[in-house]
């Protein structure tokens, strides 16, 4: 019972995260390692103003 | 075959229950009636729609095909184009849509009684809204993930590309007016209001430092930090009224608050993003989010009564919110809610680029802006919990009502709405602000619809907490809207400078940036400013413009989507679209020929440029309304003009399509199909590898 409890609450807790775009950087490093392993990856920050910067580049919100 | 039976007779079951609960909105007369009946014809509405209608026009008119790879599984870059779980897209493509509008809408609309906006809301956003935004979806998803300008240039030609542009950017300029104008009077002489909203921004910043420089990428933790002081800064702003020398920092008329958020959207446009834009979107979201869930449950729990009559005498066209007749005006009050044409700037160019199957187009396409009407429905029902008199106390202008309370509940108990001044004055006292007259504009009426159904659900001590809660939530989503339309329109108008004087063009360029952002914030900031010295209230003149701006926006739309349908041998199924979008033909046309030419200066705007200048003329008007008559003069004639030119510019684009589908049907040359080649999907098979 606590074990199914728990594993419901890590599976909103990555719902959550995945939502909200906080396992972002996460998911850059699989992707970065999956496709260009022989290149550097961005660091956290550098990652998090290039990722801001290009999100608001368009249209985002609407009425 | 067991399932079959079983399945049949749920959705026979949900049809009755639908039917039966739109039939006792709509046929109830003079008995009150319960909001959970709206909740329920809303729900089983789209419940049927979705499960029939959509799905329907995925297998049998779009084709879905799930074995063919999205352009995020080709196109993959980690960044903009990924496959992404589908809740999680739909979260986001919900977020994006959803703004104030459709919280704004209806509560103006309201002015008509709950009957016409809510069978709008439902009707217009399963036959219309939901399939717009489907179809478009479906279309850029086909075509790269390309937006609607681009579609319309590939599919249509030139002119369709430009219009779709030009379109884009004047609705946004009108859009940001209109919200700024929204906020101005929610905080007119209420520093409590003014104070909480003025301590979103550092708030904002504060949270933009934590993520940015910090803690890089913690998105969650910051977000947390932000809530949390958002409401301690609702709890704040009340101690501040209390101080009488504090108070009197925030304690301003409208035009100086006009000012403010002229200069704070000019600050905004050339800040950094990571600074202010970005960290309030996150707070704004989970704000949106949180605030929608609690009114959906409170509603359910509470079960309030509409106090609003089905109909009232202002179908006439002498609404004191807005002027003009049931027809059309109540079409191009609702936009977001049942169909918003800004919607399918989302739909192409965002959200097709994180789709991992086409699969997902029904669910998130027509399910999204399904979410968003029922958001509409609830903002109808917290309009019409309140008592009509009330409603229209907070709602009607000075320049209609008249300036003092007495006048004004005089007037307006002449309507049958009966209100006093003492129950004004208690309902003020309550929410915590002087008063609560003429707050035009949706969302004053809307906080305290909010802040009564929330206080008797939560406690009725904590009102006045509530009511600047909802003011602080609206006016959150409000400043990010204006921000990053801001921001866009930065964007359109370099590059289109960029073709004149190649500089200009680049985004990154300071001087080219400080000077298109002024632009820009110029533009919307003129609108504005005259709405605020308007004595009719500018919500009058902006709000309809705005609605009709956006469904031309919504036409164009549906345009580009008939115009792939003919071209793609669906002629027989182009009706899908063809019927919305003649309906939005109808309306917006014969909206913009009443707001020209009517004799009612309170709906034409040449009607109202010459029944001031004769008033100003003949020196009927005071010293200080002669000194601005001259330009509401000019700007009602700017109006007209402004409609005009957005009614040649849809027809415009229709005459265009027609052309294109003439000639594809004769078989003469068209532009071609742009759609991107089928490459087999290898998700599903990496997927379950897994």
């Amino acid at each position: 019972m606590a074990k199914r409890l728990m594993r419901w609450v890590h599976t909103l807790w990555r719902a959550v995260r995945q939502l909200s775009g906080d396992d972002g950087y996460e998911r850059y490093l699989a992707h970065h390692a999956a496709s260009r392993p022989d290149a550097p990856a961005l660091s956290r920050h550098a990652w998090f103003a290039l990722r801001q910067q290009q999100k608001w580049s368009g249209i985002k919100r609407c009425c | 075959m067991k399932t079959t039976i079983s399945s049949l007779l749920l959705w026979l079951g949900v049809a009755l229950l639908g039917a039966a609960a739109v039939g006792g909105i709509a046929l109830n007369r003079g008995e009150s009636i319960n909001a959970l009946w709206f909740v329920t014809a809303a729900l089983c509405v789209y419940a049927i729609a979705y499960r029939f209608y959509a799905a329907w026009i995925a297998a049998t008119v779009l084709c879905i095909d799930a074995t063919r790879a999205t352009p995020a599984e080709r196109l993959n870059n980690g960044r903009d184009f990924m496959p992404t779980n589908r809740w999680v897209v739909f979260g986001h493509h919900f977020a994006a849509i959803a703004g104030p509008g459709p919280l704004i809408g209806p509560t103006l609309a309201a002015q008509f009684g709950y009957l016409p906006g809510t069978l709008w809301i439902l009707i217009g956003a399963v036959l219309g809204g939901c399939v717009q935004d489907m179809v478009t979806l479906f279309f850029s998803t086909r075509r790269d993930g390309r937006s609607l300008g681009q579609m319309a240039r590939d599919e249509l030609g030139n002119i369709g590309g430009i219009a779709a542009l030009v379109a884009t950017f004047l609705i946004m300029i009108i859009l940001i007016a209109v919200l700024g104008l929204v906020v101005v009077n929610a905080m007119k002489n209420s520093p409590w209001a003014t104070s909480t909203v003025a301590a979103t921004i550092p708030i904002a910043m504060l949270v933009g430092l934590y993520m940015y420089k910090l803690r890089p990428g913690r998105v969650l933790e910051g977000s947390a930090l932000g809530v949390i002081l958002l409401l301690l800064a609702v709890a704040g702003g009340g101690w501040i009224d209390q101080q009488a020398g504090l108070r009197e920092l925030f304690n301003h008329p409208g035009l100086p608050l006009a000012f403010a958020i002229i200069g704070y959207g000019f600050t905004a446009a050339i800040l950094p993003v990571w600074l202010l834009l970005a960290p309030r979107d996150y707070l704004s979201t989970f704000m949106k989010l949180g605030t929608m869930i609690l009114l959906a449950l409170a509603i359910v729990w509470l079960r309030p009564e509409i106090r609003m009559p089905a109909l009232t005498q202002f179908v006439d066209g002498s609404g004191p919110i807005f002027g003009g007749k049931l027809f059309p005006f109540v079409f191009i009050t609702i936009a977001c809610g049942a169909i918003s044409g800004f919607h399918s700037l989302i739909a192409s160019g965002t959200t097709p680029k994180l789709l991992a199957n086409e699969r997902d187009i029904p669910m998130i396409g027509y399910g999204g802006m399904a979410l968003e009407s029922f958001v509409a429905i609830m903002a109808m029902i917290a309009a019409t919990v309140l008592d009509p008199g009330v409603y229209f106390a907070i709602n009607s202008p000075a320049g209609v009502v008249g300036k003092t309370a007495a006048e004004a509940v005089i007037t307006i108990s002449a309507w049958g709405f009966p209100v006093t001044v003492e129950q004004m004055n208690q309902l003020a006292q309550q929410m915590g602000e002087a008063t609560l007259f003429a707050r035009t504009g949706g969302a004053p009426s809307l906080a305290v619809g909010m802040a009564s159904i929330f206080g008797s659900a939560f406690g009725e001590h904590l009102l006045a907490l509530w009511y600047h809660f909802a003011i602080m939530f609206e006016a959150l989503f409000i400043l990010t809207t204006l921000d990053a339309g801001t921001r866009v329109g930065r964007f359109m108008l370099q590059d289109l400078l960029g073709n004149i004087w190649q500089p200009l063009g680049r985004t990154s360029w300071y001087p080219s940036v400080l000077f298109s952002s002024a632009v820009v914030v110029s533009a919307w900031g003129y609108f504005l400013y005259i709405g605020v010295i308007d004595p009719n209230g500018g919500v009058n003149i902006l709000w309809p413009l705005f609605g009709i701006s956006n469904q031309i926006l919504a036409a164009i739309a549906l345009c580009v989507a008939t115009g792939i349908l003919v071209k793609s041998g669906k002629l027989k199924y182009a009706w899908i679209t063809a019927l919305p979008l003649a309906w939005l033909i109808i309306i917006t046309s014969t909206a913009t020929w009443q707001k020209i030419s009517s004799d009612d200066p309170r709906i034409g705007f040449l009607a109202a440029a010459n029944s001031l200048s004769d008033k100003l003329a003949a020196g009927a008007l005071s010293p200080d309304k002669a000194a601005v008559a001259p330009q509401l003069i000019f700007n009602q004639q700017l109006d007209a003009a402004l409609a005009l030119f957005f009614a040649a510019l849809l027809w415009l684009i229709v005459i265009d399509m027609l052309r294109v589908c003439v000639r594809h049907l004769r078989g003469r040359a068209v532009p071609p199909l742009s759609e991107a080649p089928h490459y087999p999907t290898r998700l599903e098979e990496a997927w379950q590898r897994d």
